[in-house]
């Protein structure tokens, strides 16, 4: 491919500004004096006690395989404050994306929630409201993320499992029952039926008189990591990506408050990507979807305002830090250097964090509280917008109400107690930090070029290039936990022989008996006529690549159409899709 | 060939195994890592790919011919998926294919699945070469039993498998 491609030369630019002899905002002569004060500690104080007490390894690395030094000094920090940081709020958006951050008003505590039936589920949306949640946020069950119904044989064993059970409107308005949706936000973990559970939840709304433009809330949609990660697809990709133009479009017109993409890093690293990783496809993905809006024929800055972001936070705390402070200073530079935007807020990379699921342990359940914490407080410090903190218990099961609700608190600690949410960015400017948060941009942009180079994300998909690097990553994680070269406490290292079972929660096999017969009683209360006739208009929309698919599903949704008869609609215009042999 | 030929080649040849997720469960990250450890370990793995039903999978260790079927599931809906393979694979005539399983199962789940021949149950954190000495085991003892009674009586060739293509590593 092309040297002069745009990652080409950034790379090439970036690479400059390492070697060259201008050390950013450091005086040149007290570098001089600096280097020869290194090499001195180096020799009269460092050596002799390496010596008698050599270090614990030989060399070390960070989880993303980065070497690390022992110490950071100016000398390894090439940054100019006005170009590469700026001030909050202020291009390039490094120290954060709004000028007064937590000082203003803090990350919304937005739990992911949902098991068993509707009603379960807003009860639980309705407790940590009441505990002091700011944001709502669904988990929905396996059925539900594939578009099938709670009665499909293909939901047998699954209902309710590891989510709510949404087969239609009416379990919608149930989770929702009593919350005001004008005074909510609400997230929607979902993907392949994206647009479906948009177009419920905008029905909920208008039954509650709420209009689709005061709506505020996000829907997953990002239909790329899930042929990357999650593997929640249901249609070929050129499929889904049609229909999330067309949920771009209509929300770009109709639904202004709300965020129609969460363009996700979270499920990648769950999948064994490493930090840097996850930031690269995440990015890559993000920029696929400017490209499908300025192909839908949308002015960038008319629809990119609306895009959010959802990453993982992991152990390495200071490695996380510099990953969200990197994603905010690439996304704004690439959108104004390579899109051409104009609008500030569509270079404010915004993002929802979750704290690792996969860092959790079966063995020593409380020890994930420690984990939970640490992970969180690196989510703070990196500047998130908003927050999920996982429970103890969830290498076990769905948490109990006793667990989430420490891990609610745990968010409200660090917000009340630490002072943390006080001073904008404040690791910003510790040498290690911008060393780490440069590192990783440069190795970002480096998965640009050979994605680039590869045919873009896609293409790369189709060729399991990226689900390639991520299995990589993954087997040589599991290799060395088994090796001792890494350790997880209460798993290889302090374990303990006999573990004491937890209370755990368990959600009853019934459930889809239950929701059977709901579906049953709903389908002869309903105007099937006015049902079938909208699937049709569903099919006819479908067929036509010009058509936007928005306005007949949700015509189908109020007609009371269930998920599945809207997804099946779908499935027989688009067919499957089966991915490359990665294994 | 004579039949104790036969029979010296089967104990000798690779173990074939299916790794499966029954269901709707696209969590693959542990079901790809336990494909390239068990490739690795010098068996002959075929992935099942993403979401194939309980029958589908049975169905699949029938015509590839494999001594185990590996099930992971992380969703919760083990105690119907797994029994379910179980299931099929006596009906289309793999009841002899050993069955082992793994994933987010509590401890209490645990007697269950053996009683209904899922074997193994491991759970997260479980080290990649217990379960891969587990199956060389397992499998050595099903194969010491199989050529006992196969020397005292001698008995039918089991038709031949249909090879699949598209799954097979190497």
């Amino acid at each position: 491919m092309s040297s002069d491609s745009f990652w080409s030369s950034k790379l090439k630019q970036l690479e400059e500004r390492r070697r060259s002899k201008n050390v950013g905002d450091f005086v040149p002569e007290k570098m001089k004096a600096l280097r020869e004060k290194i090499a001195s500690w180096e020799k009269n104080i460092l050596a002799p006690v390496l010596k008698a007490s050599p270090e614990r390894k030989e060399s070390f690395e960070n989880f993303s395989g980065i070497p690390v030094n022992r110490v950071y000094t100016p000398e390894d920090v090439i940054v100019e404050y006005s170009r590469d940081l700026g001030m909050p709020g202020e291009y390039p958006y490094t120290r954060g994306v709004y000028p007064t951050m937590y000082r203003g008003r803090p990350w919304t505590m937005r739990m992911f929630s949902g098991f068993g039936t509707a009603d379960q589920t807003n009860k639980r949306l309705k407790y940590l409201l009441k505990e002091g949640e700011t944001g709502l946020s669904i988990a929905f069950d396996m059925p539900t993320l594939y578009g099938f119904d709670a009665d499909s044989v293909r939901a047998e064993g699954e209902v309710g499992k590891c989510g709510v059970s949404v087969s239609s409107l009416e379990d919608m308005e149930t989770i929702f029952d009593t919350i005001p949706l004008d005074q909510v936000s609400t997230s929607m973990t979902i993907n392949a039926p994206a647009a479906v559970l948009t177009a419920m939840y905008a029905a909920v709304g208008e039954k509650e008189g709420v209009p689709l433009e005061k709506l505020r809330g996000t829907v997953q949609t990002d239909i790329l990591k899930e042929y990357i990660a999650q593997k929640e697809w249901a249609f070929p990709p050129d499929a889904h990506l049609r229909i999330i133009r067309d949920l771009m479009l209509f929300c770009t017109e109709k639904m202004p408050n709300w965020h129609y993409i969460s363009i996700s890093g979270y499920h990648i690293r769950e999948a064994g990507a490493s930090a840097v990783q996850e930031l690269a496809f995440t990015l890559a993905d993000g920029f696929s979807y400017v490209e499908l809006g300025k192909n839908a024929g949308l002015d960038v800055d008319s629809f990119v305002p609306r895009f959010s972001f959802f990453f993982n936070c992991d152990m390495d705390f200071f490695e996380e830090i510099a990953k969200f402070r990197a994603a905010r200073r690439i996304w704004a530079t690439v959108m104004k250097e390579k899109y051409g935007a104009k609008n500030p807020r569509s270079m404010l990379l915004r993002f929802h964090t979750q704290t690792s699921g996969v860092s959790l342990t079966w063995q020593q359940p409380l020890n994930n509280i420690i984990r939970t914490t640490i992970e969180a407080l690196a989510a703070v410090l990196g500047g998130t917008q908003s927050l999920h903190t996982n429970s103890y218990d969830e290498a076990w099961a769905l948490p109990t109400e006793d667990a989430v609700t420490v891990a609610l608190r745990t968010q409200q600690i660090i917000a009340e107690e630490t002072g943390v949410t006080d001073v904008i960015d404040p690791l910003g400017g510790s040498y290690y930090l911008e060393w780490l948060t440069g590192e990783m941009e440069e190795q970002a942009y480096r998965y640009f070029e050979k994605i680039d180079q590869i045919g873009g994300v896609l293409e790369a998909i189709k060729q399991g290039y990226i689900q390639r690097e991520i299995a990589n990553t993954s087997y040589h994680k599991t290799k060395d936990l088994e090796s001792g070269n890494k350790f997880i406490v209460g798993v290889n290292k302090y374990e303990v022989k006999e573990e004491k079972p937890i209370d755990y929660l368990k959600v009853n096999q019934a459930l889809q008996r239950k929701a059977t017969l709901k579906l049953r009683s709903l389908k002869k209360r309903r105007d099937e006529a006015r049902v079938s006739r909208s699937l049709e208009e569903l099919r006819k929309a479908f067929e036509d690549p010009k058509a936007n698919s928005i306005y007949p599903i949700l015509d189908a949704v109020r007609s009371y159409a269930t998920l599945q008869e809207i997804m099946d609609v779908g499935r027989k215009v688009f067919g499957g899709w089966k991915e490359p042999v990665i294994a | 060939m004579s039949s104790l030929e036969l029979l010296s080649e089967k104990q000798s040849r690779k173990i074939r195994i299916l790794v499966a997720k029954p269901g709707l469960d696209g969590h693959d990250r542990g079901a790809l890592v336990l494909s390239r450890a068990f490739r690795d370990s010098g068996m002959e793995v075929i992935y099942s790919g993403l979401l194939p039903t309980p029958e589908q999978v049975a169905q699949m260790a029938v015509d590839e011919d494999v001594d185990v079927v590996a099930l992971s599931l992380l969703n919760g809906a083990h105690m119907t998926a797994f029994p379910k393979v179980v299931q099929f694979l006596k009906q289309k005539g793999g009841a002899d294919i050993i069955v082992v399983g793994g994933g987010i199962i509590p401890d209490a789940d645990k007697p269950k699945l053996e009683k209904m021949g899922i074997r193994g149950n491991f759970g997260p954190g479980t080290s990649l070469k217990t379960i891969v000495d587990f199956i060389k085991k397992t499998v050595d003892e099903k194969r010491d039993l199989e050529s006992k009674k196969d020397r005292a009586a001698p008995r039918a060739r089991r038709k031949t498998a249909k090879k699949s293509s598209q799954k097979r590593t190497r």
